[in-house]
């Protein structure tokens, strides 16, 4: 008989790599990794911690997003501890570059300074700002000119 | 850091002042997401519904820091809902309804305006005041944007849409300062860092703002330093309190209920 075994303590990158597959609901066609809101992640022997950045003060998605973090790690066997936090403010421009090509892939541009905007489905610069406000807090209203598209960018924050 | 670093006579200060700043955001919050549906183009209705979504979350955040640090044990909601109409410290100018457009782009600017002079005094005496403050300005950006686009919108356009907002912009300006009147114990609060300057300076650098977008636009707004206890007033207005019925009304139909 073999005595009950611990589970190995994962390391920080095998964390991170489950995170991989967790998303903002508002926000489905990338991680909350490649959105820029894991801060910080601690394991020790008797937890597991993730702080988060949320996007927006307001953002209604946060506790949905705890719960998709802890189901997410619930594999590793540890207590998992959420936090929330605005130690540094969370800006558009922690998107990473692959996060940014697959916003762009779903239809969804992103973040750019409003002259630089390019529609998402034809590429074309020849955009209208609409709206700064749209759909969700993080969402401002464009239309492309030439392909005739309304579309939706990623605000700058 | 924790709130017990800082003396007594210093919470109770910082307490006030956040929850100024949180029965600010959300007043103005809860009062514009009534142009949810109804507002003037549809464009204007998703604008309003996301800025008054905004607002409702700074509140939010705003009354959890008072709840995890300077409140006797009521939660969040408890502060926001829980508490009598005279009990809110909210800006006079939010005394006033969301009234007509008119009114509410005029509130709009002019609470906007006041609201980023009064973050941009925020120093870094409590760094969870600071940090959220910081977060809040990039939102509150888009804020200003909005209000500012809209006022030169309302006053160039002549006629009846100019007459309404020069005299909702006159109706409310003699409340306006009220959102930048000094802290009860503004002392305490500068020698603490958690001010990094008197609100009067905050004060008279708004009102040369305001002079210099109205100013072009034609409208002379006298706006004069709001005088005596900053947040104390007789009695809310009437629109508030049916503000406040609104907004409790769902809380109150049953009372210590889990939402």
């Amino acid at each position: 008989m073999s005595p009950a075994v611990a589970p190995p303590l994962p390391d920080e990158d095998a964390v991170r790599e489950i995170l991989r597959g967790v998303a903002d609901p508002e926000i489905p066609a990338i991680s909350i990794v490649d959105l820029g809101m894991v801060e910080r992640i601690e394991v020790d022997a008797t937890r597991i911690e993730v702080e988060l950045l949320p996007t927006f003060v307001g953002c209604p998605a946060q506790e949905m997003i705890r719960s998709s973090v802890i189901d997410a790690l619930a594999p590793l066997g540890r207590p998992t501890v959420v936090g929330f936090s605005f130690r540094r403010p969370w800006t558009s421009d922690r998107i990473t570059d692959a996060g940014r090509e697959r916003l762009k892939a779903s239809g969804f541009a992103p973040p750019a300074d409003p002259a630089e905007v390019c529609c998402p489905y034809c590429g074309s610069g020849r955009v209208a700002m609409d709206s700064a406000f749209g759909s969700t807090q993080c969402r401002s209203l464009f239309y492309c000119r030439d392909c005739r598209q309304p579309f939706e960018a990623f605000k700058v924050i | 850091m924790t709130v017990t670093a800082l003396d007594l006579r210093t919470q109770a200060a910082l307490g006030d002042l956040v929850l100024t700043m949180a029965d600010d955001e959300f007043v103005i919050g809860f009062s514009d997401s009534e142009w949810t549906g109804i507002a003037p183009i549809l464009e204007e209705d998703v604008a309003m519904s996301s800025i008054a979504q905004d607002e409702l979350g700074h509140a939010r955040a705003l009354y959890e820091l008072l709840a995890s640090h300077l409140d006797d044990g009521r939660d969040a909601d408890a502060i926001a809902y829980d508490r009598e109409p005279e009990e809110y410290r909210h800006a006079r100018l939010l005394d006033h309804g969301r009234g007509d457009w008119a009114t509410t782009i005029a509130r709009r600017f002019l609470y906007d305006t006041a609201d980023a002079a009064r973050l941009a005094s925020i120093g870094e005496g409590w760094p969870p005041l600071a940090e959220l403050v910081a977060k809040i300005r990039r939102e509150e950006r888009y804020h200003v944007m909005h209000a500012l686009a809209w006022a030169d919108r309302l006053a160039r356009a002549g006629g009846e849409a100019r007459e309404r907002f020069v005299a909702a912009l006159e109706a409310l300006a003699p409340d306006a300062p009220s959102v930048l009147a000094a802290p009860d114990d503004e002392a305490a609060l500068l020698e603490a860092g958690i001010l990094s300057r008197p609100m009067a300076e905050a004060f008279a650098g708004w009102r040369t703002e305001v002079a210099g977008i109205l100013g072009p636009l034609g409208i002379n707004l006298a706006l004069e330093p709001t005088a005596g206890a900053a947040r104390s007033r007789p009695a809310p207005s009437d629109e508030f309190r049916w503000l406040w019925g609104e907004f409790t009304s769902v809380r109150r139909s049953d009372p210590g209920a889990t939402w």
